[in-house]
């Protein structure tokens, strides 16, 4: 059973990680439209628009 | 489980994708799907179809997006487009306001250089498709460097090159596809709610990752507990659930803490004293049994009971913000622009609403906005102030009485000179406050926190006495029994109950293009008894056109038709704006002493001499002249509108209108009789026209040739034989009489006032939605009574329950979670 001294730090280091990738998305506002993303990438089928100008940072409004 | 929760809100609206494709019918105009007049061929090829267009407007708009290689918006929209705008020149002359750097300061962020960021409110959204149209086709243009259109709030937020691109022409663009956008500040309070919302998510997400590594190691310690486990591993898992609920409690609970406190030195028993307690007990009991070795362990319970909570809060916070940011866009009525009057010659010219100074003069036309406070020193007119002190009756105004800023002028055009700007307007002060009221809740939903507090202080009491009672009964259960008796007795769900279904109630309705100002709307909705509707824009589609000019011999029809246009060149009617766009040019010079009279007409002094236009009746009991007998024998039969221009004693024409039913109004009307509601038609036209409408929609009871006053004092009437009235309606004519009804609608494209004076907006400018209003109010009384009932009932189950003994506190905590969780699921139904 000593193999849950290493178990319990893997898994506790593990939840830091996803708590820390978690804040930054919350940061990074992708919770901000949660409706826009579901319409768009079904209506950018043939266009070719230069997607990486509009990719960054959702709009803050 | 943050990623979770969020999912299901987006699940909410992703069924729009699999709805219809819009095709209008086929002898209607493809863009906008109004019907095509015979006379007219208009066709703007897509994808590879001549398709049929109403006006030159739409062709114009249809061409642009084609061109622009958009067809596939026609592809994928769901609702027809907005007819096209008619205003293109005088939108032109405002949008290059926009430019002039001072104005640009008020709403604009420099980022990077040349680079320049604002957000705009954009007009005319209809469907998921409006909004991928205006984003591929803003960062098509040649110098925007970013857009990004937010689906949920329709706005905007748009980064260009200033060097390449000027705002002007960025906003012109998005005319000439058919849609309107205005630049806007966003406000401290859009910015505070943007900042709450991420923290809010952040203490979630923390709650709930960190509640799941608790929870499995809770049950590796009630695993123990049943088959054995080393004292050592037991001690170890119980450290490690300290470590892992402290930042849960002290990150993730501190709202509850803050808020009991709160509520504590303001001697009031708020929901969040009990949780706070309940939290506070349950973690101190528990470190104190793992650090000295021995006693039970109610981690499980605390992180459980925070993420539930938060949960259940961050869904009613984001609920009643998005009723907030609709709110508020009513509330950004002072406009950005206006008329000033120069100090010499008095020329019109058209500056930033920012820029006036105390001692410039304006001018106002009915439906607008007074920019600034001021002096009137010219014109009388009718004054709405509801949004300056909730009198919902305009005020008359004369030469020397004071006009407050954000009030909005109802009659007729005035000119005023400003006395105070910016900050020391009424206005700032009411902005003020009505950011205070929008934390406001619904009267329900304050009797039902009114009663929690009741609620609580007899539970506090029970768990003391069930404390005292056991403490001596079985001196080892006490605390047990007591924290489940806290637990499991919050009244959570019951002050969720309310809350909730209206915030799920407007957030839906908001999808739908309707706004609802006062959710006291909602409860009054079930209640109604008749329904009267306006005809004109309301059961037509608003939009006269001129159909024929019957003139006097003696005069031109060029001529006539010019001083129509020129008379009514102030006025927002629907006649009068048919008026004008069939003259072709209006000059203002030369007009003095404008006047009108609500559901008369118009009077005004051009070149000298007096001229009046308005219906039979006004100009009959204004002037001597005498309407010969041979025209309205012309019209009599037929079903059209027509006004009357005079002099003072000669008719010189009539012009007569035709206005089209909307489609959709019978279907309407029958729905609602069906619903058992009494239909009644009032207007202020004619009865042939009021007969004929009443006819195709199926109305029975019609009243005709109605002023403002009449449609009131009708209402009023009804209300005396204990009628509840929904009054739907549109434009200026209708304030009074949508004010006086039980409930309001506002159908449309309604005029400022309109907006400002209803209880519901529908944006959508369909009428079907004022039956779904209906179905909506019913569905969710239904759900706040099943809420109420739930809730009631769980809390006088469980107490009892937990008094005796028979629920533990982790038992306890999943309870009264599902109990507030059920509630909100409950609401959430009706988002679907």
């Amino acid at each position: 059973m000593e193999i849950i001294y290493l178990l319990i730090p893997v898994s506790i280091v593990l939840l830091g990680l996803i708590v820390w990738i978690f804040l930054w998305a919350v940061r990074d506002g992708q919770y901000e439209d949660l409706e826009g993303p579901a319409h768009r990438i079904l209506m950018d089928e043939d266009r070719v628009v230069d997607r990486q100008k509009n990719s960054r940072r959702g709009g803050a409004g | 489980m943050g990623l979770a929760v969020n999912k299901s809100m987006d699940s909410r609206d992703s069924d729009k994708i699999g709805a219809e494709r819009m095709q209008p019918a086929v002898d209607s105009c493809f863009h906008c799907g109004l019907p095509v007049p015979e006379e007219l061929d208009l066709a703007v090829l897509i994808d590879e179809v001549n398709q049929p267009m109403c006006c030159y407007g739409c062709q114009a708009v249809a061409e642009a997006i084609v061109a622009s290689g958009h067809e596939n918006f026609y592809r994928v929209r769901t609702e027809v487009s907005p007819t096209a705008l008619d205003l293109l020149p005088g939108f032109l002359r405002d949008s290059e306001i926009y430019d002039v750097p001072e104005i640009q300061s008020q709403f604009i962020r420099t980022p990077d250089g040349d680079l320049r960021e604002a957000s705009l409110m954009l007009e005319g959204i209809t469907c998921a498709a409006c909004i991928w149209l205006n984003e591929q086709y803003i960062a098509g243009l040649p110098g925007v460097e970013q857009v990004r259109v937010n689906y949920a709030t329709q706005r905007a937020l748009v980064r260009w090159d200033d060097t390449r691109i000027r705002l002007s022409e960025i906003l012109q663009a998005i005319q000439k596809i058919g849609y309107r956008a205005l630049p806007y500040n966003p406000d401290q309070q859009q910015e505070m709610h943007r900042r709450q919302r991420s923290q809010q998510q952040r203490r979630l997400a923390v709650a709930g990752l960190f509640g799941m590594q608790v929870m499995m190691l809770s049950i590796s310690l009630y695993a123990g507990a049943w088959s054995g486990m080393e004292y050592n591993f037991q001690q170890l898992f119980r450290w490690l659930n300290l470590a892992l609920t402290s930042p849960v409690l002290f990150y993730s609970a501190t709202p509850f803490f803050k808020s009991a406190w709160r509520d504590l030195r303001q001697h009031r028993a708020g929901m969040d004293v009990p949780v706070s307690l309940a939290l506070g007990i349950a973690f101190a009991s528990s470190a104190v049994a793992t650090i000295s070795g021995h006693g039970e362990v109610y981690f499980d319970s605390v992180v459980m009971f925070v993420f539930f909570l938060s949960a259940s809060r961050y869904f009613e916070s984001m609920a009643r913000q998005r009723c907030a940011a609709t709110v508020e866009q009513l509330v950004q009525s002072m406009p950005l622009i206006t008329t000033r009057l120069s100090a010499v010659g008095g020329a019109e010219e058209m500056v930033p609403a920012a820029t006036l100074a105390i001692g410039d003069r304006v001018l106002i036309r009915p439906g607008e906005t007074v920019p600034a406070d001021g002096e009137i020193i010219e014109g009388f007119s009718a004054f709405d102030e509801s949004m300056l002190n909730g009198e919902s009756i305009p005020l008359e105004k004369q030469p020397g009485d004071r006009l407050l800023g954000g009030s909005i002028n109802v009659t007729n055009p005035l000119q005023m000179e400003v006395r105070a700007v910016g900050a020391d307007t009424v206005m700032a002060e009411i902005q003020r406050t009505i950011e205070r009221a929008q934390a406001d809740k619904p009267p329900l939903a304050r009797l039902a926190d009114r009663v929690a507090a009741y609620f609580i202080g007899i539970v506090l009491l029970i768990v003391v006495a069930v404390a005292v009672f056991w403490l001596m009964y079985d001196y080892q259960r006490w605390f047990e029994i007591a924290l489940a008796v806290l637990i499991v007795s919050c009244p959570c769900a019951l002050s969720l109950a309310t809350p909730t279904a209206i915030s799920a109630t407007l957030g839906k309705m908001q999808t739908l293009g309707m706004l609802v100002k006062h959710g006291v709307a909602l409860e009054k909705l079930n209640q109604i008894t008749h329904v009267v509707f306006d005809k004109t824009g309301t059961l037509t589609q608003g939009k006269p056109v001129l159909k024929q000019v019957l003139c006097d011999a003696e005069f031109e029809r060029e001529h006539c038709l010019q001083l129509a246009a020129r008379l009514e060149q102030y006025s927002e009617h629907p006649l009068a704006k048919a008026l004008r766009s069939a003259a072709d040019a209006v000059g203002s010079e030369g007009v003095s002493q404008v006047s009108s009279t609500a559901g008369g007409g118009m009077r005004a002094s051009i070149d000298g001499e007096v001229y009046l236009i308005g219906n039979a009746e006004f100009i009959t009991s204004q002037t001597a002249a005498e309407i010969p007998v041979s025209w309205l024998e012309q019209i009599a039969g037929d079903t059209v509108t027509s006004v009357i221009l005079a002099s003072n004693d000669t008719v010189m024409a009539m012009f007569t209108f035709v206005d089209e039913v909307r489609e959709d109004a019978g279907a309407v009307v029958e729905t609602l009789q069906r619903m058992g509601k009494t239909v009644l038609l009032m207007t202020g036209d004619h009865s042939a026209a009021a007969r004929q409408v009443a006819e195709l929609t199926g109305i029975e009871d019609y009243r005709a040739q109605m002023s403002p006053q009449q449609k009131m004092a009708a209402v009023q009437e009804l209300q005396a034989a204990n009628a509840s009235v929904l009054m739907v309606g549109d434009g200026v004519n209708d304030a009074p009489v949508l004010s006086s009804a039980n409930v309001s609608i506002a159908v449309g494209s309604a005029s400022a006032l309109a907006k400002t004076s209803a209880d519901i907006v529908l944006l959508a400018n369909q009428l079907s939605a004022v039956a779904q209003v209906f179905t909506i109010a019913r569905h969710t009384q239904r759900v706040i009574k099943q809420n109420m009932i739930w809730a009631l009932l769980y809390n006088f189950g469980a107490i009892p329950a937990a008094a005796m003994g028979l629920i533990a506190p982790w038992l306890a905590a999943i309870g009264m979670s599902i109990s507030s969780l059920l509630v909100v699921l409950n609401a959430l139904r009706l988002t679907r």
